[in-house]
């Protein structure tokens, strides 16, 4: 390799999102598009970025109307970076905002590109609505008909039931079973209890809303139709309230799962700024963190062989294997609260030596980790969790975390997602 | 802009009807374009010999190419654009006649949206009492002219300090020129001070950087376009809450957003942080943020009246630590506060308000004869808004509102970019001879006159 052509690191200048809303709450109104669009313009608007051309956007939806098959770029065109930026749609389930950044992080270090900007959307409010697959076939076939015979026969084939709309669900497609019905088998596998749950989400609460008081976010977030801070946050929620909350997943006398201890459904979108340190300082921008490494995995989930939420537990050995750390070397980690359960079955599988030797193949349990060093800003339990927009508020809270804590600090970031997978990455301060 | 009341009087009928009964007929004023000329027509240049400023103002005329004429027959259709007269060798009372022999017969001729500008010398320089009571005599003429004038022309004075003499040219341009179109009867001091003429007189703060509060909204976004319009990179400055409106402004005018509450004690710090990080340094600083909580006093509780203080003044007090500290705004910079004519006349339910605003002049009073400041060549100047259009004047009640449109010689509101024209002039380096100045923007609003 020339010289020129060496990897460089990758540097995470900051980042913006909107806050979040609940499903049909403040954004019921809102399309990807406009959340994705005022996330950029927040971002751009931070960095002096107006009519700049960037080396390129990379963010994607979960939840996507056919017509958005351009969400990015169109996002890109309606923001006010300049035309020439160049945008593409990533998708990985509830991972899309941290693959996306992922990516566009070894785009800058390969010096494919010297900014860039990853993140997502999405909206569960404004959920796409298929038309039934009977209805679909029946409509193929009217486009494709030439007589008006043809076409009158395949109007006829409509049916009743055909006009019952496809709406999405939250289920695997491989086992009809919904995430939060497989988190529940996992939690009870992991025999994780009601009231670790219920502290854990009252902690999310607690900590998110000290972090709005202190004024981390006022940086970090950029308010949109009228929001300014995250519509689930409840400040006052606290272990006693959240215990009396009916379970909602899981069956009878075992079911520990609540809403206030699982994530719901919520609207929003964020982005992260990442670029390679020269490109920083020609315009002044201080690096908060660089992405260090980053690791997928995934797992059978299908046979019951492993839980649907767990393949972070199996991305993390690797990770720690490469660069010779420990989990308890990390200053700071993130694990992205799709539900408590999913955060406390995934270090009580790190904690067990069983599962550590069985399945991670490790000769010494990864051990427990310090509870004080996670989610110390609170995290999806209190946010919210716009599937896609989840990775992005995660780097750029922990990238100015890890900022605060001083050059060197390493912090971790652990995402699950749909299909049995996970990602994960590392941050270290700049 | 346009009230109810000009709606009417502008309408077919009430256009009759107004001219009937003699009432006033607020026009559209002529505001600055970018390339526009300074007047759109001949100025005539008068006054008694020996006119020094006169004749500084006729080089500036020349080097404009502006037609300077010496009696309205000789304009092009007898109609002038402005009137300057140089009124700066007046020792006496009875010398104050010649203006009237100047002025008067311009007066009939000038077009719409016409300047008069008063050139004098500063009476408490004067050597004899009667050369400081004519000097003196030139604020109430030019103010009653202001008055007479029709047709959204205007009338101002400029008293000039010994030796200041060249610092005169950003002022007259200034007050000539559509950027002052809602500046009417106001009385500009230019004092001694090293001005840096720019390259190019459509960007006269190129490459400075300037931070501007409450730039979320009215009168400070409409500061921060027109600061970036003359060419200067600006870091808009608004509360957490406000920063979707905020990030529109900085996007527009290119600049950076910077979302915190003036109030936090460590404002300034953050502030200064930005603007030298991410901009290299810090020029200009425009303190606008403001609310109102209004109530009579009986009725003023202690949030209302503590949470006025805090923002309009105490915050502003707190931030100049750090940002007229060494390290702080660069040496020939400038700092222009945001008054009302709330804080010259007060005004019933503003006490609070009043209070925080006439606070905002005692700052400038104080700082603009700070030995420390005036080494360093920072000037501090202050603008008094009258009645301008925003959210915040929308929120006052109808007969009120209507009547604040109208209670002035231009009847008429002002707009954000009237107020922000005269911030952006207070904030050029050319101006350098201007400081310890309160600059209405009030259409001579009959509030506190
Ligand atoms: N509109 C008028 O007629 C008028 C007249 C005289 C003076 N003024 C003054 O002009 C200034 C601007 O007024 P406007 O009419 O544009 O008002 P506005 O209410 O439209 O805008 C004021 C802005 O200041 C911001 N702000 C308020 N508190 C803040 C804080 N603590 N930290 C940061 N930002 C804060 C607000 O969010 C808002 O964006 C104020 O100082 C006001 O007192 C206005």
């Amino acid at each position: 390799m020339a010289p020129s052509s060496q990897p460089r690191r990758a540097a995470v200048i900051g980042g913006n999102r909107i806050p979040f809303a609940r499903a049909n709450g403040t954004y019921a109104k809102a399309f990807n598009q406009d959340m994705l669009t005022a996330a950029l313009d927040g971002l751009v608007a931070r960095f002096g970025l107006a009519g700049e051309s960037l080396g390129e956007v990379a963010a994607g939806a979960v939840l996507k109307h056919s017509r958005d098959f351009n969400l990015t770029r169109e996002s890109v065109l309606g923001s006010s970076l300049a035309a020439t930026t160049p945008a593409y749609d990533v998708q990985q389930a509830c991972g899309t905002g941290l693959e996306a950044t992922v990516l566009v992080a070894n785009k800058v270090a390969l010096r494919q590109v010297d900014s860039a900007v990853a993140g997502g959307a999405d909206t569960a409010s404004d959920a796409p609505i298929a038309v039934s697959e009977g209805l679909r076939e029946t409509l193929l076939a009217l486009n494709r008909a030439r007589t008006a015979g043809q076409r009158a026969k395949a109007l006829a084939r409509i049916r009743p039931a055909h006009l019952v709309p496809d709406v999405p669900r939250n289920v695997e497609p491989r086992t009809g079973l919904s995430m939060g019905e497989h988190m529940a088998q996992t939690a009870a596998r992991w025999a994780v209890s009601r009231l670790a749950q219920d502290e854990l989400a009252a902690a999310s609460h607690r900590n998110l809303a000290a972090a709005y008081e202190r004024g981390f976010f006022d940086d970090l977030v950029t308010p949109f139709a009228g929001l300014s801070r995250d519509e689930n946050l409840r400040p006052d929620s606290s272990v006693e309230k959240l215990a009396r909350l009916k379970p909602v997943f899981g069956k009878g006398e075992g079911a520990t799962m609540t809403a206030g201890n699982s994530t719901p459904l919520t609207d929003g979108a964020s982005v992260v700024l990442l670029s390679s340190d020269e490109w920083a300082a020609e315009r002044g921008l201080p690096v908060l963190a660089y992405v260090v490494d980053a690791q997928t995995a995934a797992v059978d989930y299908v046979t019951g062989q492993e839980g649907l939420l767990m393949a972070p537990a199996y991305a993390l050995p690797r990770l720690l294997e490469r660069h010779g750390m420990k989990l308890q070397d990390f200053e700071l980690v993130e694990i992205h609260e799709a539900f408590a359960s999913t955060v406390l079955c995934t270090l009580a599988a790190w904690e067990s030596e069983d599962f550590c030797r069985t399945r991670l193949g490790l000769e010494a349990p990864i051990g427990e980790l310090d509870r004080s060093r996670l989610n110390v800003n609170g995290s999806s339990l209190a946010a919210g969790h716009p599937f896609a927009a989840t990775g992005g508020r995660i780097v750029a809270s922990l990238a100015k975390m890890l900022h605060e804590k001083g050059t060197g600090a390493r912090g971790l970031i652990s995402i699950c997602a749909a299909g049995g997978q996970g990602v994960m990455a590392i941050l270290e301060a700049a | 802009m346009a009230g109810a009341y000009a709606r009417l009087v502008n309408s077919p009928v009430g256009t009759r009807l107004a001219g009937q009964l003699g009432l006033p007929r607020p026009v559209p004023l002529r505001r600055y374009a970018v390339g526009e000329p300074l007047v759109h027509g001949a100025v005539l240049l008068g006054g008694p010999e020996p006119a020094v400023l006169g004749a500084r103002v006729g080089e500036l005329l020349a080097r404009e190419g502006v037609v300077v004429v010496g009696e309205v027959a000789e304009a092009v259709g007898g109609r002038v654009a402005a009137v300057v007269a140089d009124l700066g060798a007046v020792e006496r009372p009875g010398d104050l006649d010649v203006l009237r022999a100047v002025v008067a017969p311009a007066l009939s001729s000038l077009q719409p949206s016409g300047r008069v500008v008063v050139l004098g010398r500063s009476p408490g320089q004067a050597r004899e009492v009667a050369q400081a009571a004519a000097r003196r005599a030139l604020e109430g003429i030019t103010r009653s002219i202001g008055k007479e004038l029709r047709s959204g022309a205007t009338a101002n004075l400029v008293l000039v300090d010994d030796g200041a003499e060249g610092n005169l040219d950003a002022t007259v341009r200034f007050l000539l020129s559509g950027r002052s179109a809602y500046v009417d009867g106001q009385v500009v001091r230019v004092g001694t001070g090293t001005p840096v003429q720019p390259d190019d007189w459509t960007r006269p703060l190129s490459g400075k950087v300037a931070v501007v509060t409450g730039a979320a909204r009215g009168i400070g976004a409409a500061i921060a376009r027109v600061l970036a319009r003359d060419g200067a990179t600006v870091v808009c400055v608004d509360l957490p809450e406000a920063g979707d409106s905020l990030a529109g402004t900085a996007n527009v005018v290119g600049g950076t957003a910077l979302q915190l509450d003036v109030t936090a004690a460590d404002a300034g710090r953050r502030i200064l942080d930005h603007a030298r990080r991410r901009h290299g340094g810090l020029d200009i600083v425009v303190h606008n943020a403001g609310i109102t909580r209004d109530r009579l006093l009986a009725n003023l509780d202690d949030s209302r009246w503590r949470s006025v203080l805090e923002v309009n003044l105490g915050s502003i007090l707190r931030m100049n630590e750090v940002l007229l500290g060494d390290d702080g705004i660069r040496d020939g910079g400038h700092l222009v506060l945001v008054s009302s004519i709330a804080g010259i006349a007060g005004n019933r339910g503003q006490v609070n308000y009043a209070a925080s605003k006439a606070g905002v002049i005692g700052v400038v009073d104080a700082l603009s004869v700070d030995e420390r400041l005036r080494a360093r060549g920072i000037t501090v100047n202050a603008v008094a808004p009258g009645f301008i259009e925003t959210e915040m004047t929308a929120k006052v009640p109808f007969a009120t509102r209507e009547a604040g449109r109208l209670l002035n010689s231009l009847n008429q509101g002002g707009l954000p970019v009237d107020v922000a024209e005269t911030i952006a002039w207070l904030s050029q380096d050319a101006n350098a001879g201007v400081t310890g100045n309160v600059v209405r923007v009030c259409g001579q609003s009959l509030l506190g006159a």
